[in-house]
């Protein structure tokens, strides 16, 4: 090439000095574990679902969060959610609306009959599963998306354990149940109703299982003992809520008495109300700080006209008279009585003091691991019994819907391992997403959507449904508000921000990568990323 | 600013890019297919400001006229990092001027267009405040008063930083620098001296003239996009926060300038024929010393004692402003 007048060399591009050489730290792109994720005892990936809902993919958000809990319906109506109060967002301005975004998607799923993806191979396995509660749905679920031959025996009439048999209602419509169970049952899981089992042993031998999962809840009503003039009175939570899914109701009376403090006190005396009781009063021997029960059940009950009647303990049930003894909290937060009695009338008094598991039921299984009244299970759900594993309310802990379904999904990864003779892993947890990672700038203020509630009125004449649904428009506002703690949501903030152009964008749902021949270190996009997901790194010498 | 009524509510706007945009809405740079006008393996220091600011400008600039442009460059910095002989990083039609004359150069560059009768082609001209406030400032002035159809673009990093970060006239109050050392009565550079030239441009009375930082891509981009849309004499003005001149950290470097917009120190506001037509609101306000205390410039105002009269000096510059510039009237984000 002829050259202009001193000119000596020819045009060369920058290309040629790779900057990279000047790093002494890199950045590195990582999926940090958002809260939300953490706190879920169903294990669900919801940062991930609700990344799907964001973009209005109601279908890959459902068939997302389903990959983990496959009861969404009920899950938006039962779960306590303790994502929303672990959730980042909550230090910005609200908690997003997790709940509701999940029922939503658990509706829409149910309203255009969206089907579970086939199984596409068969492991030649056969697995037992007693119980069609949560957990045991969600085992037979789980092992049945593995390739295995599931069948489910269920001793009621109905499917659904306690979600039938022990939530309201006006909690949980029952459609919601059927439709969410019908789901799992159309991949080809058997479920024979009004089915006990007696003898686990016997009945693996006999069906030719080659495991079994257990999930048969805790159903035994606790009893305390009461000193009782007339014990027709007295009843327990759990036959209340169990007769409420049978033709006869139960009849209470005009006043009725719940003694407890848990979520299941709350949901009698809810129940109470509906069934026409004038005073429905729920004693409890400490404060209303220290309820086991949910906030907004127990904000939701003395909305409907639920008295609650703190640092009490009963006595004595003469007749129409019960007898309350007045409680006091010592130095370290425990009742003591204090000797001073007052006496309140009432038809019916119903103890909602916990539940212990029906030991007989597993009484052909005598060496079977027992403690404090729970089965003991290892690390990968299996009992003391080879081959038989279990989970949900029988192992005691949490005792949530939600806490079962998390259960039976990890017995069914455990079961599939044990059938191909496998170790069961989990995979290890990412480190946390702390909001301090995150870069607030970058989110819009956007207040928490609010679901509609039923009129006051009908609340407490019917069992309609309390909570109603978000719509699309509020659905999506709501998913919208999710900061993606933690993993990459593609807002090309690091591809915009970086002054050396060292950041490579892959395209739609591919994210990003660092061109290291580049990059100098200088952590801009690290600084600047919303959600946390780069992290500054010593380079390797 | 005009393209931020699209909102949404996970990140409104303020993210570079937003997949649940449509592909129209998006910003240049945060598309796969932006120009890269200025190209990797430049050598500005980690975190620079100015090289940032000259991509998001050049690359949006670069869009606007569908890629006929044509830049002038004044010395500093930015020239000296990305043209040392014979490599070049940039990928565009690039002319080096001296110090003092690019606004010339760019308005010869112009008229040669002209005469060949190529009015497709546009001009953009860039310097560093040294080269703009100070050294090119009569050549700026001739151009403005001219009406020449270039784009001028200021990239503001507040001192000669290429020869050793000397003091400019765009040097803040108090802060340190080689010339104006944090030493005597009054350390730093003093109250009361430098200028404002965006308020100068639009003392010209010319076509268009605004500010930005490299805080807010989205804006920055909008303002090179309206001003290439016009013809005429324009002047954008870019706040490019420089972690060596300023001793900040090199990843502080969009946060800085997002605290001098957000602290009022730095007003980003648009003009037309010399009346101010838009502003940018502020949205979280915060104290001047959030802005100073990350800068080792400003370092002797809060060592070896806090000197809370001199920083109530700047916060008082920075509460004019937002008077001036009614930066926090109404609104939300």
């Amino acid at each position: 090439m002829r050259k202009p007048y001193a000119i000596t060399l020819d045009v060369g591009s920058s290309l040629a000095n790779l900057t990279g050489s000047w790093r002494t730290q890199r950045p590195v792109y990582v999926d940090r574990l958002p809260p939300c994720n953490a706190t879920c005892a169903a294990g669900e990936d919801i940062q991930q679902w609700l990344f799907h809902a964001e973009e209005g993919n109601y279908e890959t958000a459902w068939r997302s969060l389903v990959r983990d809990n496959p009861l969404a319906a009920i899950m938006g109506r039962v779960c306590y959610h303790p994502c929303e109060g672990a959730c980042n967002r909550g230090q910005l301005d609200e908690s997003v609306g997790i709940n509701a975004v999940e029922r939503f998607l658990g509706d829409e799923a149910n309203r255009y009959g969206w089907e579970f993806e086939p199984v596409t191979a068969e492991s030649g396995k056969r697995v037992l599963v007693i119980g069609s509660g949560p957990a045991g749905l969600s085992a037979a679920y789980h092992l049945r998306r593995l390739g295995n031959a599931v069948v489910i025996l269920e001793a009621e009439t109905s499917s659904g354990g306690m979600m039938r048999y022990g939530i309201p209602q006006y909690r949980l419509p029952r459609i919601t149940i059927d439709q969410d169970v019908q789901r799992i049952l159309a991949m080809g899981v058997e479920l024979r109703l009004d089915h006990r089992v007696d003898d686990i042993e016997q009945t693996m031998r006999d069906g030719n299982f080659d495991a079994c999962f257990l999930g048969v809840g805790s159903q035994l009503g606790k009893r305390a003992y009461i000193p009782a003039g007339d014990a027709r009175r007295i009843t327990d939570a759990v036959t209340v809520l169990h007769r409420m899914a049978g033709d006869e109701k139960p009849m209470l009376g005009r006043r009725v008495v719940v003694y407890g403090g848990g979520n299941t006190a709350v949901d009698v005396a809810r129940t109470a109300r509906r069934l026409g009781a004038e005073d429905s009063i729920i004693v409890y021997r400490r404060t209303r700080d220290r309820m086991p029960a949910h906030r907004d059940e127990v904000r939701e009950a003395i909305e409907e006209g639920v008295k609650l009647k703190w640092l009490s303990t009963i006595a004595a049930a003469d007749d129409e008279l019960i007898t309350v003894e007045k409680m006091e909290l010592d130095e370290k937060g425990f009742p003591q009585p204090t000797g001073e009695l007052e006496t309140m009338e009432a038809d019916a008094l119903v103890l909602a003091l916990g539940q212990d598991v029906d030991l007989e039921l597993l009484s052909k299984l005598p060496d079977l691991n027992i403690v404090h009244g729970a089965v003991a299970v290892d690390g990968a759900q299996m009992t003391s019994r080879e081959g038989v594993f279990a989970g949900g309310d029988m192992i005691g802990g949490e005792r949530t819907v939600t806490a079962a379904v998390g259960h039976g999904k990890k017995a069914a990864r455990a079961i599939d391992a044990y059938l191909r003779g496998v170790a069961f892993k989990q995979k290890p947890k990412h480190q946390m997403a702390t909001y301090d990672l995150l870069n607030t700038w970058y989110y819009a203020d956007a207040p928490k959507t609010v679901r509609p509630k039923l009129d006051i009125i009908r609340r407490q004449s019917t069992f309609d449904e309390v909570i109603g649904s978000l719509d699309e428009a509020t659905a999506l506002y709501e998913a919208r508000r999710c900061m993606s703690c933690g993993n990459c949501f593609e807002c090309d903030t690091c591809y915009g921000v970086c002054p050396d152009n060292a950041v490579i964008k892959l395209g739609p749902g591919k994210r990003f990568e660092f061109n290291y021949d580049y990059c100098k270190g200088c952590g801009l996009c690290v600084a600047e990323c919303p959600c946390g997901a780069i992290r500054m790194e010593r380079e390797p010498n | 600013m005009r393209t931020s009524h699209v909102k949404f509510y996970q990140t409104g706007t303020f993210t570079v890019g937003n997949r649940l945009l449509s592909e129209d809405d998006r910003s240049v740079q945060s598309t796969l297919e932006r120009t890269n006008s200025l190209n990797s393996g430049h050598r500005a220091c980690q975190g620079c400001g100015e090289a940032l600011g000259a991509r998001y400008a050049i690359d949006a600039a670069m869009r606007a006229t569908d890629n006929q442009l044509i830049a002038a460059n004044a010395t500093g910095c930015l020239e000296v990092f990305s043209t040392p002989y014979p490599e070049t990083s940039w990928q565009i039609p690039w002319i080096h001027s001296l110090f003092g004359n690019t606004a010339a150069v760019a308005t010869g560059v112009a008229a040669a267009l002209r005469v060949k009768g190529r009015n497709d082609t546009r001009v953009v001209a860039q310097g560093g405040d040294g080269g703009t406030t100070d050294i090119g400032f009569g050549c700026l002035s001739g151009m403005f008063e001219r009406n020449d159809d270039v784009l001028y673009i200021c990239y503001d990093n507040e001192a000669y930083m290429n020869t050793g970060v000397q003091r400019s006239s765009a040097t803040p109050p108090t802060a340190r620098t080689a010339t104006s050392p944090a030493k005597g009565p009054e350390p730093g550079n003093v109250f009361g001296q430098g200028k404002n030239v965006p308020m100068i441009a639009m003392a010209h009375e010319i076509p268009y003239v605004a500010t930005a930082s490299v805080a807010d891509v989205r804006d920055l981009e909008a303002k090179v996009t309206r001003a290439m849309s016009i013809r005429g004499a324009r002047y954008i003005h870019i706040l490019v926060p420089c972690p060596l001149g300023w001793g900040s950290e090199p990843q502080h470097t969009v946060r800085l300038a997002r605290l001098a917009t957000e602290s009022g120190l730095f007003p980003v506001f648009e003009a037309e024929h010399g009346e101010i037509t838009d502003r940018r609101l502020i949205r979280r306000k915060v104290p001047v010393e959030e802005y100073l205390s990350l800068q080792k410039r400003f370092a002797h105002l809060f060592k070896p004692e806090l000197k809370m009269d001199v920083i109530a000096r700047l916060q008082a510059v920075a509460d004019r402003n937002i008077r001036r510039f009614g930066l926090m009237n109404g609104g939300d984000d």
